[in-house]
């Protein structure tokens, strides 16, 4: 039996991809975009963490060692990945709370985004934030707010008036909670609710049209203009861990996505299709994934909880230590910066 | 046939005992078990069949059946004119509520819970508890902000505020927090039927604990005042005041307590605002010993207002220790279990601050 070397794989190829629509500009993201072997492996390598890290949230919230809100990404992960792969890591982003992806992408270990899921004194935020509440450098969380209200449009505003270099990405998985968006928004071309914002609509199943939107978008934001951009994607997961997902949308539905448009099937077609990668060698990353997520799971549910000494840190940043009232006026605390 | 049935019974019991098997007979007041979330639900039905201006909007309320199933079955007995789904714009549907309420509709405002107030916390104060007062008389706001407040399990910092002392702070608005299933539903039904802006403080943990519901309080009639605390146990050595989940606390640590001689008396508080003072002073004036406990951070809370009313009162020669507090610690809740056991009153911590108070 032979082996194949990396020299019978193709090394780059080019791939045509769905073209956006586009709110305010001439011109989109280019629709021929060249795909090397090495970022398709990074890709595939990142979506599948990403995946195989939900569902394995998914089943330690089952077991009840993660507790409160969990809201799962797995379907979603184009778009994260997608993303990061035009930006760099010295750009900030801001997100909602289904954050996990996003923490990852931005330089978060499983390790650590595991263990404060688990709420161990591992955890990238020692335990005390949880979920929803996650950080990196030029990461800001990881918010329990969302985007349906008055305030995006303050902010467009504002960010037009004063030029930022604003990439507002919206991520459309079709349902806020429970709700369609059909019932929630007078309208649903989210692209282009900007109105003196360009937009652009792009296809966030697949992580090629998301890297060449964002990479368009922040072409334009580095040269001084403002740029919406909405994704069109899903959520396999409902909502969060307490809602099963069922009762406003059919199974048959989430079947169709996950046939026709889940991002590790379409990646892998295209890197097989182009003789970029062999079957083999992808099946190889999912058992290096598989081992990685693990052994994070096995470090999220041995790693012992924070110290009771932590409970009153982190309250003010840069001050002297002072004093914290406990639940009784006898009993006293103390904070640290 | 039934002439000569009734000739017979009005000739009193004392008949032949195979009549008495055929009497009517008239059960004992019969109370039942209900959860506080079918309580509310409860209270809601009969509160829009009663009053055809009566309405719920609110995320998820209609139909998804409610965030935490509060409005279960509501959407599909009274449709979308009386549960109304809205977008995720707290500030935007409040100021719809709000300006309904003004127009002559009685609606109830759902907050999935009371952190997500804040978004809309300037048309909470400033178009619905104000505008009676701005307007002289003229504009009143019929209305009942309702959610749930406070800690749950798990859900963090930004999910898990008290907001009894930030609303309990505002005149023009009232404020409830009810404990029990009795207390949800005589509260609400009052809420729902008063004439000014009442904010209803539920708890999520509370919502699938089941109590007691005497025959009273299934009547569809049955409300209870605003303004009026209850006391759930008597007692002499100590009286503990608390509102909402902690009553519960309370209760327990009073339990614990009597096994050692110390007979606690404890009062829920069911109101914030208008607070039942003249009911925790009459306590204390036969306890002499005073310990409050709530949820929420100690500065400006609950426990601080009921310190500075029996400060100012007469039952402030009465006491024999100064007012114990006891509250949450005074920090963001954190996520972690082991910290956010340690961020709430626990029945223990009751127990060390009574046994404090009373120098034991």
């Amino acid at each position: 039996m032979s082996a194949r070397t990396f020299t019978d794989f193709t090394t780059q190829a080019t791939f045509e991809i769905k073209k956006c629509d586009l709110f305010k500009l001439d011109e989109g993201p280019a629709t021929q975009v060249v795909l090397t072997r090495d970022e398709g492996l990074q890709y595939y390598r990142t979506i599948q963490i990403m995946r195989r890290m939900e569902l394995k949230a998914d089943q330690l919230y089952k077991q009840k060692m993660i507790r409160g809100f969990c809201h799962l990404y797995d379907g979603q992960e184009a778009c994260a990945v997608g993303l990061e792969a035009s930006i760099n890591l010295s750009d900030h982003l801001i997100t909602a709370y289904r954050a996990h992806g996003y923490t990852y992408t931005r330089g978060g270990t499983v390790k650590e985004i595991m263990a404060e899921l688990t709420g161990r004194r591992g955890g990238i935020a020692k335990g005390k934030g949880g979920s929803m509440h996650m950080y990196c450098k030029n990461f800001y969380g990881g918010n329990g707010i969302i985007g349906a209200q008055g305030q995006i449009f303050e902010t467009y505003n504002m960010a037009a008036l004063w030029k930022l270099p604003v990439i507002f990405v919206c991520e459309n998985n079709r349902y806020g909670m429970g709700t369609s968006v059909e019932r929630a928004a007078a309208s649903t071309d989210y692209y282009k609710r900007g109105e003196f914002i360009p937009g652009l609509r792009v296809d966030g199943m697949d992580v090629l049209c998301v890297r060449e939107a964002t990479r368009f978008a922040a072409d334009h934001c580095r040269s001084g203009k403002v740029c919406l951009k909405f994704l069109f994607t899903y959520r396999y997961h409902g909502h969060s861990m307490s809602d099963p997902g069922l009762s406003y949308r059919t199974r048959e539905e989430i079947r169709e996505v996950r046939s026709k448009s889940d991002p590790i099937s379409m990646l892998k077609d295209h890197m097989l299709s182009q003789n970029m990668a062999s079957v083999e060698e992808l099946k190889g990353i999912d058992v290096e994934v598989r081992k990685e997520i693990e052994d994070a799971a096995q470090f999220a549910t041995t790693d012992p909880e924070p110290p009771l000494e932590e409970l009153c840190n982190h309250i003010f940043y840069n001050e002297p230590p002072f004093e914290v009232r406990g639940t009784n006026p006898w009993t006293k605390l103390k904070s640290i910066s | 046939m039934a002439a000569s049935l009734r000739c017979f019974l009005r000739s009193g019991k004392n008949t032949v005992s195979a009549l008495q098997r055929r009497d009517f007979h008239r059960s004992a007041p019969a109370a039942v078990q209900m959860t506080v979330r079918d309580a509310l639900n409860q209270a809601m039905d009969e509160e829009l069949e009663r009053d055809e201006r009566v309405f719920l909007l609110g995320e998820e309320v209609a139909q998804y059946d409610g965030a935490y199933k509060v409005s279960r079955g509501l959407w599909k007995k009274y449709g979308d004119k009386r549960i109304i789904d809205t977008p995720i714009s707290e500030m935007g549907f409040t100021g719809i509520a709000v300006g309904a309420a003004m127009a002559g509709l009685r609606p109830i405002c759902e907050f999935m819970t009371f952190n997500f107030s804040m978004q809309a916390i300037d048309q909470i104060i400033n178009s619905a508890a104000k505008t009676y007062y701005m307007s002289a008389g003229l504009q009143s706001v019929p209305i009942v902000f309702r959610g749930p407040n406070g800690a749950s399990a798990g859900v963090a910092a930004q999910h898990s505020q008290c907001f009894a002392a930030w609303y309990g702070h505002c005149p023009g608005l009232k404020v409830v927090s009810p404990w029990n299933s009795e207390d949800a539903k005589g509260l609400l039904k009052s809420a729902i039927r008063d004439e000014n802006p009442v904010v209803v403080l539920e708890n999520e943990l509370l919502y699938g604990v089941p109590f007691e519901m005497s025959e009273e309080a299934q009547s569809k009639d049955f409300t209870i005042p605003i303004g009026k605390a209850k006391i759930e146990r008597q007692g002499n050595s100590i009286t503990l005041v608390a509102h909402s989940r902690y009553v519960g606390h309370c209760l327990d640590a009073a339990a614990v307590l009597a096994k050692e001689g110390i007979e606690c008396e404890v009062i829920n508080l069911r109101t914030i605002r208008p607070m039942d003072v003249e009911t925790i002073e009459t306590s204390v004036m036969k306890t002499n010993h005073l310990v409050t406990v709530e949820g929420g951070w100690p500065q400006f809370g609950i426990g601080a207002e009921i310190c500075a009313r029996i400060m100012e009162g007469p039952a402030f020669n009465y006491l024999d220790s100064p007012v114990t507090r006891v509250t949450g610690v005074d920090i963001p809740m954190p996520y972690a279990k082991i910290l956010e056991d340690h961020s709430l009153p626990q029945v223990k911590d009751i127990i060390f601050s009574v046994k404090k108070t009373l120098n034991i």
